[in-house]
């Protein structure tokens, strides 16, 4: 416990604090980074897992694609793209986005899968076209699936942009690398506490988040609709019931991949 | 329902054990293992630090040390100082190449540079019992402030104190500790009144993404190992240092009280032929021709005659 | 290509290091965690602070907890315990939510009618509970194993050996080779152990619908909303 309680002794310093290698301007770098990260990587996931979600095409190759880029070692990744292009923000940035991809993309097309079929053909029958069933129906009933994704994406982009000081991108991977080398352990789990607590800030607000976008008139009879369609269908549909939630599970990122560092 | 299942059971359970026991093949980790003790004597630990150059010099060792007979276990690739040195000194491993300089910092934090012997004489009182470093070679890989030759040239740069010359900001390069070294930006400011304008990071010891920043001028000051074959292939210059601001970092074996006095003979044999010149081609030939440090052991020793 | 040819015995060497310490993580957090996730689902008071603790402990950056684990526990920073020790975490982390999950989503009405026909609690979690949480567990620890092998590579910057080493040794020798050799073997290592889990789901729950017939309802349904 030592170790915690100097660490902590080492964040609460008011000397660590200003400067351009001072706990505020790393944790603001840290922000900016993994802000931008998970803003382009939604620019790019989002509208994909929209047509995949809507159409139901392609469904197949985004699972692959995902599970395969889940498999890619951001360490990896970062090393090859740094050896090509060199130092600075763009080899840890484009590793970032790439991390943070599937847990959105998935987000976003579960989103759209887990709406109920019956309520698009009801929204169809009422004359709804098909862009305001995506902008009335499917978009907003699946909002919180598509907030689950970025929630996964952002704690991984948290944790993970540690790893752009590797190539001097600032952040406080700067911490954890000068700590780690100068055997500085206080520097380094101080630096490793505040990833900590980034991340778990993340976590709430998005937690928060999550539970406002949910439409008010879904609230709360979803889980009754739920329970009294399956209590209806014999063994069967059940089972076939399982599979899908388990799919969405996975698919909406509430078991997210871990970032490297 | 799962009552029907018993054997497809046993079967997934088979396949889970045969996972396990084939990863388990490997999973005697060769530094936790203890050396056997019928051998004592004849079987010795040779390590390396997760640095390829080091590596290079650790597998000359190894080989070397096999040719006089010994029977030699290899543990290449552990990581950095903070993880080997514990490991060295609860005897786990007997022959590690250390680099003096560097070696003394660790051990004695308010150690102050000096010669070649100066660094080598303070360190062989500050090795821990049981340990011993023996003559060091000539080859070393140091710490360095390094320019491009385009830079020097356009400053008239020839050692660190004319650094004063530069009249644009400099931006610094390393891995992030060199920030708060005693060689670092600071000193540069207290020993020479030289201001810098800026660190950036590169946790990659001077290696290749150093390299190209230095090229680019995304950086104009970096700490490269001078060693490295980067620093002629492309055109780079490490500034003169005469006041001693860096610790001679010459390659020495530290070694257990395993290795006898016909081994230290076979390492002092090997030190011997290792100049500066032989090292950085020894480490060009790993980076540029991409062989392996066991190829390039191979063929040195032969070169040198010592097979 | 010609790395990889000169160093085939090397890149075996390391695909096993690699097995031998992403395998043990991946199998211990399950048998841990399913326990633990049952607990969580059936004492509704410890669920939300087991499934907090479990969330905490997984936005833990990896490298630093690589490095204070050995500290914590007293083994030597290569030793391979300290990454496999911190990888269990993390699977157990993921895989408690994803039990109490898949245990929660089994219907209540199947849970009453198995106790209705006599289920001790205990039979009925093995003979009822389990199999309909089955597909949720699978689809859990395959993201386990996944990750879990594609974490494995950090602990190279302590020297653990593993497949990230090509990574460290690469970067230093400017070799692109060796860096994409690590990168292609973590994801077939990934996508071997990932297709193993498959192939025990299939063999454990041989009542799941196949990959191709699910594909052919979902298309149908999707033809159908589209229409």
């Amino acid at each position: 416990m030592n170790f915690i309680v100097d660490a902590i002794r080492w964040i609460l310093d008011p000397m660590h604090f200003p400067g351009p290698n001072g706990i505020a301007t790393r944790i603001s770098e840290h922000l900016l980074i993994s802000f931008f990260v998970v803003l382009i990587a939604s620019g790019i996931a989002i509208p994909l897992g929209y047509v995949i979600g809507h159409t139901g095409r392609g469904k197949s190759i985004a699972v692959l694609a995902t599970g395969g880029i889940r498999a890619l070692p951001t360490l990896g990744l970062l090393s090859i793209i740094a050896l090509s292009i060199g130092i600075g923000l763009t080899a840890p940035f484009i590793a970032l986005v790439v991390l943070a991809i599937p847990s959105i993309l998935a987000g976003a097309y579960s989103g759209f899968e887990a709406v109920d079929r019956r309520t698009v053909d009801a929204a169809r029958a009422v004359g709804m076209t098909e862009a305001q069933i995506i902008r009335r129906v499917e978009l907003p009933l699946g909002l919180p699936l598509l907030i689950g994704g970025l929630r996964a994406a952002s704690l991984q982009v948290i944790a993970t942009a540690t790893l752009a000081d590797y190539l001097g991108g600032g952040g406080l991977g700067h911490y954890i690398f000068a700590g780690q080398q100068t055997q500085d352990y206080p520097q380094m789990l101080g630096g490793s506490l505040l990833v900590i607590f980034l991340a778990v800030i993340s976590e709430v607000s998005f937690g928060i988040l999550q539970r406002l976008v949910v439409p008010a008139g879904v609230r709360s009879p979803s889980v009754t609709s739920r329970r009294t369609e399956t209590a209806r269908t014999d063994l069967g549909r059940v089972e076939v019931g399982r599979t899908e939630s388990s799919e969405t599970i996975t698919a909406a990122g509430s078991p997210q991949t871990k970032g490297t560092t | 329902m799962f009552k029907h299942n018993k054997g497809r059971l046993a079967l997934v359970a088979a396949a889970v054990g045969a996972v396990i026991a084939l990863s388990g093949c490997s999973s005697n980790n060769p530094v936790e293992a203890k050396p056997s003790s019928e051998a004592s004597g004849t079987s010795l630990v040779v390590g390396s630090q997760a640095y390829y150059s080091n590596e290079i010099v650790a597998e000359i060792y190894a080989q070397a040390l096999e040719k006089g007979g010994y029977k030699v276990e290899r543990t290449f690739q552990i990581g950095q100082r903070e993880v080997y040195l514990p490991q060295l000194e609860s005897g786990k491993i007997d022959v590690f190449p250390e680099y003096i300089g560097s070696l003394l910092q660790a051990l004695d934090k308010t150690a102050t540079g000096g010669t070649k012997d100066a660094v080598f004489t303070a360190l062989k009182a500050k090795l821990p019992a049981g340990l011993s470093v023996l003559t060091p070679a000539a080859a070393s890989d140091q710490n360095s402030w390094t320019v491009t030759k385009a830079f020097a040239k356009k400053y008239n740069l020839t050692d660190i104190a004319s650094l004063k010359n530069v009249t644009e900001p400099i931006t610094v390069g390393g891995n992030a500790e060199l920030e708060t070294r005693p060689y670092g930006p600071s000193a540069l400011k207290s020993k020479y009144g030289i201001a810098t304008a800026g660190f950036t990071a590169v946790q990659d010891s001077g290696g290749p993404l150093t390299v190209k920043a230095l090229v680019d001028n995304t950086i104009q000051l970096a700490n490269v190992y001078t060693a490295d074959p980067n620093i002629v292939s492309n055109n780079l210059m490490a500034l003169k240092d005469p006041d001693g601001l860096f610790f001679p970092d010459n390659v020495a074996p530290v070694v257990s009280t395993k290795v006898d006095k016909k081994a230290q003979d076979i390492l002092n044999k090997v030190d011997a032929k290792l100049t500066a010149e032989g090292f950085v081609a020894l480490n060009a030939e790993s980076k540029n021709e991409q062989k392996s440090s066991a190829v390039i052991a191979t063929k040195w020793l032969k070169e040198n005659d010592l097979n | 290509m010609n790395w990889v040819l000169e160093n085939l015995p090397l890149i075996g060497e390391r695909t096993l290091q690699h097995l031998a310490t992403a395998v043990p993580p991946v199998v211990i957090s399950f048998l841990l965690a399913v326990p633990i996730g049952w607990l969580a689902n059936r004492f509704r008071r410890v669920r939300g602070t087991v499934l907090t603790v479990c969330g905490l402990l997984y936005s833990i950056p990896s490298l630093p907890l690589f490095v204070a684990l050995p500290a914590l526990i007293g083994t030597g920073l290569t030793d391979p315990s300290g990454v496999i020790i911190a990888l269990t975490l993390y699977g157990i982390a993921l895989m408690v939510r994803v039990t109490a999950d898949g245990l929660s989503s089994v219907d209540l009405h199947v849970t009453q009618a198995a106790n209705a026909v006599g289920f001790s609690e205990w039979s009925r979690f093995w003979r009822v509970d389990l199999p309909l949480a089955g597909p949720v567990l699978l689809s859990g620890i395959r993201v386990v194993s996944v990750s879990t092998v594609s974490l494995t590579t950090v602990g190279a910057v302590l020297g653990v050996k593993s497949l990230g080493l090509f990574f460290t040794d690469g970067i230093q020798r400017n070799i692109a080779a060796e860096i994409f050799t690590g990168i292609v073997g973590t994801v077939l290592i990934a996508l071997v152990l990932d297709l193993l889990l498959v192939l025990i789901g299939r063999v454990l729950m041989p009542w799941l619908p196949s990959v191709s017939q699910h594909a052919t309802r979902t298309t149908v349904r999707s033809r159908v909303a589209a229409a």
